[in-house]
């Protein structure tokens, strides 16, 4: 079994590696208007595009104009999702003749299909038209990935700029990252995903008869094009409740690897984008080893405490043992064609990423496996990350990193030869404290509300987990749940569309002012006394300040969840 | 270098004065302007609260242990003012000393019309001028305007030889509290009583006018910044214990939330820069800033005179070169007449040479009718006029300017000869009779012993130096490749030294300057870290932000160690304060929930005896850890001269890991004591 682990997490990861390099100097050139073999295809729909929107991509914005337009684009988006979601019983491409969605829950799914989050208190198939699906909901699949991306690009100028008042044009860096980045890879992938056996219709449900003779009804419709963007854009809204744990959106273990690779690409490829453009790779390459490093420490442990098995369920007679014939372990809420290696690993990936896609339920894990998904989140969705906000929360952390530490060598904390003032502090501290902000007040008023209480499926140390885990999942806009909890209730729809538009954009703001702040500043040349943020040390300082953070931060929440569960199902309890 | 020496760190007077000073800090509008302690305050004022309460209402459940936990929140609340005043208390010792030299003076100020009144000190004003004589304090920081004088500076620089003061020049200005010991001098005065140099330097060292530092505030805001996390963590700590079934008291949840902010650094941050302030005082040098001192740990470059900083100060005469057919006697014995009546060391240096090379023997020329020509800025030539023979020494163009003019020329050998010795780093200086060219003298630039090392230490910490001359560009670059300096600006003037400077800050570096001169006003003033010469003018005091009371010009390498170990410290105290949080959690967290989980006493890794006595245990730890770190954080942290990664590393190892592994170790030894004693 070791050995199947490793091989295929070893596999992934260095594919992972072998896509984001040449993918991450691509967006670099993306983002410096320099000339990619796409071009000829799509710059004139850019030039429509700019003529429609009245856009003039020369005129640089400073951060709070570039804040300004990404919030107005947003709002707009999010407005124009709830009409539809309200409107859809008039609108066509509705062949079941699915009505209104609930204001709640329609408030609830705007404002986590616009903050990339895509929390779903709904079931795709028996709530959203087609229409709302791929006008709606893919859309903000799209731009609300390309702006998160156009935000990290927007900081990285913040580095590279010296002197400079502006940061970059949000319409010129949303309409690159949608046309040249995500779209091309989506319509390659999604083809990819078709030939693997994934629909892509506009079918009405199928009913069919069963061999036993019962009646099922089999929903379909243009699934393919939307997974990949699910992937791709660290969206996770899945097309079925299922998610990707259902046999149409996800089929094959090929389809597994393939949508694995399309959640991790982005944030890895940034990376490279960042090292490229801050003009030394390693930098870059340090960042991509922090990832990689706090990935693997994630999905080892993830992996043998789910391949370990739950020993209250031996004891009722499963057998968990490791075979040719089957996995062995906890499969309880696992898909058989993913065994654990593969469950473990997409839910790692998932939750590194602000992706939230699952193809097995993070509520049935071990309560350690269960918790490698909820410590992932709450370290930030950093490692990867989202597209864009894994790389600019990432930076941050690694303000704070080199700020703490860097003092030790003697000099003003500089990264990147930008000096680490009062300034800086105070956004990235804003930045950083808002995060727990939105995750423990409101879960901690879910825990003693009897609004908040009326959800949780199972009493007990397992019930805050998955209070916990919705208001952690919210805030960092992954969207995964622990499932047993049902969210679909006023009281959860409209806390958690709050926590979900704090945890984007009242972090985002500050991201920005930090790279207006950074550009403005003038760069300190590097020298024998600077202190390096491009080798190990920093790596290994970066991981440690990462991970003692979200240690104090969450240690006491997560010692009355999983923690205890944990210790309490070595003593034979269960929650 | 008369350092001054440092006061033992745990000076009886001093550590007695701290310990009531602490108690005034106790004052709720002191502590406001430090978040971390605040909290500390306010958290122990409501444990208070509420065991005044639980008295009056006759609830006695914990009583004893809820007293310690109080008691224990005052307490570091208490040592952190203790460690603040310790600094303050060390920089008043040293402002005493200052104060020392500002004696009640009277002081001889002359009117308009000439008429001399005798007026207190205190009653001088900027522009007023005043007579001092022999065995007069000078009342006041001020410049000489006419005269010359003998002047003691014991009293600010601790170094007994006396100074000349002279008015014009660059030695013009005279500090206050200082003797006049031989002649007299007129000194105008250029500072308000209270408002002089010295007034400024105590104020600054006492803590009176500190303000935070750039880098203070930056590092206030992550430590208040972690106070609102861990705030948020214990509030919601509530809500998510009772959902278990667990009510958590408010001395149980304070307590967490002081162990838990980083009270170390910021009990100590204040401390830490007032001491760093103290030890540049020991190192005689005054800032006028702390934001001064901070920048010093940034410098990138470093701008040296050559001049005492490089090589020693005086050129010497190493050989006398005579051109193709004079006798080396001949030259030798030209150049001892030109040197006789010059008083400059070069000028004996070359007499010296004469003797012990060639035997001659100075000689007395008073009499024979010799007249002496002294150097002049115009004619560049020294030397004397006797018996018709007119002899000079000087620089090239200059002497062969002269010889031509007596119908002479130069010889064909001169030019090589000048050149090699100015190539080798050495001066020449031609010496003529009349028409004829006798030859060179090779002086000699001696650099001084251990400066190489000492400039590949700067290297290592990332510094570049650059030596600053105003010898010709063959002759700067002989020096600064003898003595490794990495740069060099020759025939510099103000005008190139100012340019440099900005060039240097354009590319984003931050410069560092020692001057003493007039001329050099601008540089100091532009230069991001200026350290003025305190012999040197006033106007190059006004313009630096440093004082160096010795006048040594290497002092500017101290001044950026201090600078960095001051940042070093900082960091190392924060590291280690965040990482103590570790083993904290690991205490107390068990210990809150043993009733309602006790499935989480499997996370008392410690094995702590009881739940009451972890938590004091915890609380004890890190009242006392600021105790036991004042003198790290008053004597700063060791720094050596490494790159950054080299010391990053150490650093990390100890203060990083150190700071996880203390704790851990620390509470455990407290536990026993607590427990043994029966506590709790």
């Amino acid at each position: 079994m070791l050995a199947n682990a490793i091989i295929q997490i070893g596999l992934f990861i260095a594919l992972v590696t072998a896509i984001s390099v040449p993918l991450g100097h691509y967006m670099a050139r993306v983002f410096a208007n320099e000339k990619t073999f796409l071009d000829p295809l799509l710059k004139p729909v850019e030039r429509l595009i700019y003529r429609l929107g009245g856009v003039h991509p020369e005129n640089e914005q400073t951060w709070v104009e570039y804040a300004v337009a990404m919030l107005l684009f947003s709002a707009a988006g999010m407005l124009l999702l709830y009409g539809l979601e309200r409107l859809q019983g008039w609108l066509p491409l509705n062949p079941q003749a699915l009505g209104a969605v609930a204001p709640d829950l329609a408030f609830n799914t705007a404002a986590s299909f616009t903050t990339n989050t895509n929390w779903q208190a709904y079931g795709g198939e028996s709530t959203m038209s087609y229409l709302t699906q791929m006008a709606g909901l893919a859309f903000h699949n799209f731009v609300s990935a390309a702006a998160g991306i156009a935000i990290a690009i927007a900081m990285i100028r913040g580095f590279v700029r010296r002197n400079a008042k502006t940061i970059g044009n949000f319409w010129f860096d949303l309409t690159r990252a949608t046309l040249w980045i995500l779209l091309p890879i989506c319509v390659v992938m999604a083809l990819a995903l078709v030939w693997q056996g994934v629909p892509d219709n506009f079918a009405p449900y199928v009913r069919a008869k069963t061999i036993e003779g019962a009646v099922q009804t089999i929903a379909e419709g243009p699934v393919a094009s939307q997974e990949i963007i699910k992937e791709l854009g660290t969206n996770g809204g899945g097309f079925f409740n299922a998610n990707s744990a259902h046999p149409y959106e996800n089929p094959t273990p090929l389809t597994n690897l393939i949508e694995m690779l399309a959640i991790f690409a982005i944030g890895a490829g940034l990376t490279h984008t960042f090292g490229k453009m801050v003009g030394d790779p390693r930098q870059g390459w340090a960042l991509y080893g922090v990832m990689t490093i706090l990935f693997l420490m994630g999905v080892a442990v993830c992996t043998w405490s789910e391949q370990r098995g739950n020993p209250m369920l031996a004891r009722a007679g499963a057998n968990e043992v490791a075979s040719a014939m089957q996995s062995g372990g906890n499969m309880e809420g696992k898909e058989v064609r993913f065994g654990i290696v593969d469950s473990a690993l997409f839910a790692t990936v998932t939750t590194d990423t602000s992706c939230g896609a699952v193809n097995s339920m993070h509520d049935s894990y071990t309560p350690l496996g269960g918790l490698i998904p909820l410590l992932n989140m709450q370290i930030g969705e950093i490692i990867f990350g989202g597209v864009g906000s894994g790389l600019y929360g990432m930076l941050v952390m690694a303000v704070l990193a080199v700020f703490i530490a860097g003092l030790m060598v003697g000099r003003t904390p500089e990264y990147l030869g930008k000096k680490i003032e009062g300034r800086e502090m105070k956004l990235a501290m804003l930045f950083i404290l808002i995060f727990p902000l939105v995750i423990l007040i409101p879960a901690s008023l879910a825990v003693v509300l009897p609004a908040g209480l009326a959800g949780i499926s199972n009493p007990g140390p397992h019930g805050f987990s998955q209070i916990l885990y919705a208001y952690t999942s919210a805030s960092a806009n992954n969207g995964s749940a622990f499932a047993g909890l049902n969210a679909n209730t006023p009281f959860y729809n409209v806390t958690l569309a709050l926590v979900m538009l704090c945890g984007r954009f009242l972090m985002k703001i500050p991201a920005l002012a930090l790279a207006g702040s950074l550009a403005a500043k003038k760069s300190v040349p590097e020298s024998a006394g600077t202190f390096p943020t491009n080798g190990a040390i920093f790596v290994i300082l970066l991981i440690g300040v990462i991970l003692i953070v979200a240690a104090l931060t969450f240690f006491p929440a997560d010692a009355l969840g999983p923690i205890v569960e944990q210790l309490a199902m070595r003593h034979g309890h269960l929650y | 270098m008369a350092e001054r020496k440092a006061t033992p760190l745990w000076e009886g007077k001093i550590v007695h004065a701290a310990a009531l000073d602490s108690l005034r800090k106790f004052d709720p509008r002191i502590q406001a302007k430090n978040p971390v302690m605040f909290v500390v305050e306010v958290a122990a004022l409501a444990v208070t609260l509420i065991i005044l309460r639980n008295l009056a209402a006759g609830v006695h459940r914990q009583l004893g242990f809820e007293i310690q936990i109080a008691l224990w929140l005052w307490f570091t609340v208490g040592f952190a003012n203790f460690a603040e005043a310790m600094a303050e208390g060390r920089g008043k010792a040293q402002a005493d000393n200052l104060r020392k030299t500002r004696t009640e003076t009277m002081a001889k100020r002359i009117g308009d019309g000439g008429a001399i009144t005798m007026v207190a000190a205190t009653q001088l004003r900027k522009g007023d001028v005043v007579m001092v004589e022999a065995g007069d304090v000078i009342p006041g920081d001020g410049e000489v305007i006419e005269g010359v004088a003998a002047v003691n500076e014991a009293a600010i620089t601790g170094e007994s030889a006396p100074v000349i003061r002279e008015s014009g020049g660059d030695r013009s200005a005279v500090t206050g509290g200082t003797t006049v010991i031989s002649d007299w001098i007129k000194v105008r005065i250029t500072a308000n009583p209270g408002e002089t140099f010295l007034d400024r330097m105590i104020g600054l060292v006492e803590g009176a006018q500190r303000q935070k530092t750039p880098n203070e505030i930056a590092l206030s805001i992550l430590l208040a910044g972690l106070t609102i996390i861990f705030m948020m963590v214990c509030v919601s700590l509530y809500p998510f214990a009772l959902y278990g079934g667990t009510v958590l008291t408010l001395p149980v949840l304070v307590a967490l939330l002081v162990c838990l902010i980083p009270t170390t650094i910021g009990g100590l941050l204040s401390a830490i820069g007032i001491a760093g302030m103290d030890r540049l005082v020991q190192h005689n040098v005054l800032a006028m800033s702390g934001r001064a001192v901070e920048a010093a740990g940034d410098v990138d470059t470093l701008l040296l005179d050559k001049t005492g900083t490089i090589t020693l100060g005086n050129r010497m005469a190493e050989e006398f070169l005579p051109v193709a057919g004079v006798l080396p006697q001949e030259l030798a014995e030209a150049a001892q007449l030109a040197s006789l009546a010059d008083e400059t060391p070069e000028g004996r240096s070359i007499v010296v040479l004469a003797k012990r090379a060639y035997g001659l023997r100075g000689r007395e020329l008073g009499g024979e009718g010799a007249e002496f020509i002294p150097f002049s800025a115009q004619t560049r030539m020294s030397g004397v006029d006797l018996h018709g023979h007119r002899i000079r020494k000087g620089a090239t163009d200059a002497v062969i300017k002269f010889v031509e003019e007596h119908g002479g020329h130069a010889p064909a050998d001169l030019d090589a000869m000048v050149e090699k010795i100015a190539r080798s780093g050495g001066t020449p200086l031609v010496v003529a009779d009349n028409a004829r060219i006798l030859g060179v003298i090779h002086l000699k630039d001696v650099v001084k012993e251990g400066i190489r090392e000492r400039f590949e230490r700067l290297r290592a910490m990332g510094l570049r130096t650059v030596m600053i001359t105003g010898d010709n560009p063959l002759t700067a670059a002989a020096i600064a490749e003898e003595s490794g300096v990495d740069d060099f600006l020759a025939e510099a003037t103000p005008e190139t030294k100012l340019r440099l400077i900005r060039e240097e800050q354009a590319q984003g570096k931050l410069v560092a300057m020692i001057g003493d001169g007039t001329n050099d006003a601008p540089a100091l003033a532009q230069a991001d870290v200026g350290i003025a010469m305190n012999a040197g003018t006033q106007a190059a005091r006004e313009a630096g932000n440093m004082v160096d009371l010795d006048s040594n010009p290497t002092k500017v390498m101290e001044v950026v160690e201090i600078g960095k170990q001051l940042l070093i410290t900082r960091g190392a105290l924060t590291t280690f304060s965040i990482a103590n949080d570790v083993a904290k959690y690991f205490a107390i967290i068990p210990a809150m929930f043993v009733i309602g989980y006790p499935d989480l006493r499997a996370l008392n890794i410690m094995h702590l005896a009881t739940p009451e006595s972890a938590i004091l245990s915890a609380v004890i730890f890190n009242a006392l850890i600021i105790i036991a770190l004042i003198p790290l954080a008053l004597r700063g942290v060791a720094y050596r001269p490494l790159g950054a990664a080299a010391i990053l590393t150490r650093n990390l190892l100890i203060y990083g890991l150190g700071g996880v592994i203390v704790p851990f170790i620390g509470i455990k030894a407290i536990d026993l004591i607590v427990s043994a004693l029966h506590l709790a």
